[in-house]
């Protein structure tokens, strides 16, 4: 960063740089004037390579969040629209409640952030201090205590592992850490 | 435009007013009949050129309108000149409209354009608009007034909804097209695609795909299933995989297709089927959509890839492993649009699996940085430029670019003739060095001889400047941003790109007196924006005195100092001023 500051200085950008204030008022000014007005590029923008908005100059306060450019990147708003709209899904995460068969409250997980039902299991054992088995479709989970369970957007419950973990994703509505002996009915196995 | 209006009809030419013109060597029919084969617009305008005669029997065969800025004349003047127009083209706002920076009901609406062509031109077959207004009144006006109507193209255009395309339904029977491309309407309703007519089929083309709404699919499917020669089909996200299916089963012919959305859980049979579906369409090049798509469906296309030369992908965000076994079945391609989050890595896949791309456009999934996501690099269009010779068409959103990696990628690829790059912070260096960017756009210039647009960005001297105006001899619209160091960087521009015609500059230190070095010039372009630069209202008012063939109008943001000129705008018009600008457009 300083070595664009001082690179900056050298080429007296500062001559001609843009101000939205009268010549002779001082940086300061111009700052919150900006963040008052979101409507046009901060002026030391064009010399302040690097930095974003107002950022690099407001060394006092605390970090703002960054000042949003009208028009810029130069992309479509239908088009970010639609990521953004997507982008909101991932973003907040994809948090389920995780309960667990005598347990007094719930956890919550973020199920975005595995990338598959053996990062998940492993999670779930590791918040909840326990073994979860090895999973089989024939006879779902062997030799442990407890199995996992989810209910999906039909309201039912259902075995996890048993579906692509993508349709599990989109379709696990919350999850149940159940008593082995309870989740014997779920096992696929006949 | 020639402003020299003459009336006369044909047979009268050679009896014209004013000073005797040499005998035409050639009777007036023939003349016509001859220049009835010339369709190129620039053409038919050295043409007219010629002489009176020519003039004449050039503005009676002429049957294809182009208006490029709405503005530049009058629904009057071009029907006084052209008589027998079939097709029309109007565009109207600013490009830089598309990105919020022209407020509401800044104009450009076809209203009063419409009537007009409903006097004077009721054989009108085609409309193609661009960043206009298009109110329902205006849709209503158009499907009552022209029988013979056929082909409507609304692009980036607002102000309509569904009772304007319910018009279109119902009462335009010969339409063949209907494309809606990036719709800047809101919420439109879907109940017009119910009103086309049961006995309706010549559709060609159905475009809605950026249309905001649920259309009743069993009438779609009916259409679909009636229209024989439909080849274009681009459906929106309301449209399941499932429904998809059974369109493409009534029409395996389609060429272009844009699906809806991959949202939805399948059987296995269903997989198939869809599967089955897509492998029958054999004659698809175009393929758009794909929303929420991931690696889990994706496949069930590629049966449908082989003769693909268009693939958008920029309304999905693919990672790069699906993105690379896709574009694995896509050997012909020429274009594709795609999102960043195929990352570097699916850009070296890009470079390996279609040696015949022309085109790449890369959009950025998180264009303010919220998300600090990497997205592409230099690295990721070094990849492309060494697989894929003929690229010639660019747009590339990036965070980081070096000058080293630029000059690489055009001396692998010198036919650029569109070099759009963006490197999303403001004037940011080249990140290695720390160096300006100039060398990498001399490069482009100086190497791409082609070049016809160009977009800069990342930090900029007026070295880029001079550069441009030295080399880019065939450049016709140049777009900058957050760049330069003083008007001697515009003023290289206006005096050295003999065939600009579009110069839309935002952010920059440049003043009056680079405004006014190009007073001569815009008379010669199509137009010049400059907004939040150092022109004042004096250098603008200046500018208007000197040339009243330019309109010259400004917008002042609210707040700021008085004599700031925020947003320029500035093309020539034989129209003289405008008569519906809004009380926020000043012209001078």
């Amino acid at each position: 960063m300083e070595g664009v500051m001082s690179h900056a200085s050298d080429l007296n950008l500062k001559a001609t740089e843009l101000r939205l204030g009268l010549p002779g008022t001082d940086e300061r000014d111009d700052v919150e004037s900006v963040a008052r007005n979101n409507k046009r590029a901060l002026p030391e923008s064009a010399n302040d390579s690097g930095s974003k908005g107002g950022k690099s100059i407001d060394h006092e306060n605390a970090p703002a969040p960054k000042a949003q450019i009208v028009g810029w990147p130069p992309v479509r708003s239908y088009r970010k629209n639609n990521l953004e709209a997507k982008k909101t899904e991932t973003e907040t995460g994809m948090y389920v409640k995780v309960s667990m068969d005598g347990a007094p409250y719930l956890r919550k997980i973020d199920l975005s952030i595995y990338n598959g039902y053996a990062e998940l299991l492993k999670a779930l054992e590791s918040m909840f201090k326990l073994t979860i088995g090895d999973y089989s479709e024939r006879e779902g989970y062997k030799g442990s205590e407890y199995a996992p369970a989810y209910e999906d957007k039909d309201g039912d419950l259902m075995l996890v592992g048993d579906v692509p973990w993508d349709m599990f994703m989109s379709s696990c509505k919350r999850l149940r850490i159940m008593k082995g002996s309870d989740a014997s009915g779920l096992g696929c196995g006949v | 435009m020639d402003p020299d209006q003459s009336e006369d009809s044909p047979s009268n030419s050679a009896n014209s007013h004013g000073p005797t013109q040499p005998q035409s060597p050639f009777p007036d029919e023939v003349l016509e009949k001859v220049l009835s084969f010339i369709d190129s617009r620039k053409d038919r305008s050295s043409v007219s050129l010629v002489r009176k005669d020519w003039y004449n029997a050039e503005r009676w065969t002429r049957s294809k309108l182009f208006i490029g800025n709405c503005y530049s004349v009058s629904p009057e003047i071009v029907a006084r000149r052209f008589p027998r127009i079939k097709s029309v083209t109007l565009k109207g706002k600013p490009r830089f409209s598309d990105f919020n920076m022209l407020p509401r009901d800044w104009g450009a609406n076809v209203h009063s354009w419409l009537v007009m062509f409903a006097k004077v031109y009721p054989f009108l077959e085609e409309l193609r608009l661009k960043r206009m207004t298009v109110t329902d009144e205006s849709l209503e006006l158009l499907a009552k007034s022209f029988p013979r109507f056929k082909a409507l193209t609304l692009s980036s255009c607002d102000g309509f909804s569904d009772n304007g395309l319910k018009a279109i339904a119902s009462h335009c029977r010969n339409l063949t097209e209907l494309d809606i491309q990036d719709s800047v309407t809101d919420d439109v309703g879907g109940g017009w695609l119910s009103c086309f007519p049961e006995n309706f089929a010549s559709l060609e083309v159905l475009n809605f795909s950026s249309l905001n709404c649920e259309v009743s699919f069993d009438d779609l499917e009916r259409l679909v299933g009636r229209c024989k020669s439909l080849r274009v089909l681009k459906v929106n996200d309301s449209i399941t995989l499932d429904q998809l299916r059974r369109l493409l089963v009534h029409a395996p012919q389609l060429m272009e297709l844009g699906t809806g959305s991959f949202m939805q859980e399948l059987t296995p049979r269903q997989y198939e089927d869809i599967e089955s579906a897509f492998s029958n369409c054999r004659n698809l090049q175009v393929l758009s959509g794909l929303w929420e798509a991931t690696s889990l469906y994706l496949p069930v296309l590629y049966g449908a890839c082989a003769s693909l030369t268009f693939l958008n992908l920029s309304d999905v965000a693919l990672q790069s492993s699906e993105f690379a076994k896709l574009l694995v079945h896509c050997p012909n391609l020429r274009r594709l649009w795609v999102i960043d989050t195929v990352e570097d890595k699916g850009l070296e896949a890009l470079g390996s699996s279609c040696p015949l791309l022309e085109e790449l456009r890369v959009f950025p999934s998180d264009p303010y940085d919220r998300h600090h996501r990497d997205g592409v690099t230099e690295l990721g269009f070094l990849a492309v430029s060494r697989g894929c010779r003929k690229l010639r068409y660019v747009l590339y959103f990036c965070r980081r670019m070096t000058n080293a990696a630029v000059v690489t990628i055009v001396q692998n690829c010198p036919d650029f003739t569109h070099f759009r790059l963006c490197i999303m912070t403001p004037g940011q260096p080249d990140y290695l060095t720390n160096e300006p960017m100039d060398e990498a756009f001399a490069a482009v210039v100086k190497t791409c001889t082609k070049l016809k647009r160009l977009s800069v960005s990342g930090l900029l001297t007026d070295l880029t400047f001079e550069y441009i105006g030295k080399y880019a001899k065939n450049l016709e619209t140049l777009s900058v941003a957050f760049a330069g160091s003083s008007d001697w960087g515009m003023q290289c521009v206006l005096e050295g790109c003999p065939k600009l015609r579009k110069l839309e500059i935002r952010d920059c230190p440049f003043g009056n007196a680079a405004l006014l070095s190009g007073r001569e010039k815009y008379e010669m372009m199509r137009s010049l924006w400059m907004s939040s630069c150092n022109v004042t209202m004096k250098g603008c008012r200046l500018l208007a005195r000197e040339m009243p063939r330019l309109n010259v109008e400004v917008i002042k943001d609210e707040g700021n100092d008085d004599g700031q000129a925020d947003r320029v705008y500035v093309y020539r018009s034989v129209a003289g001023p405008r008569r519906d600008a809004p009380p926020f457009v000043l012209t001078l």
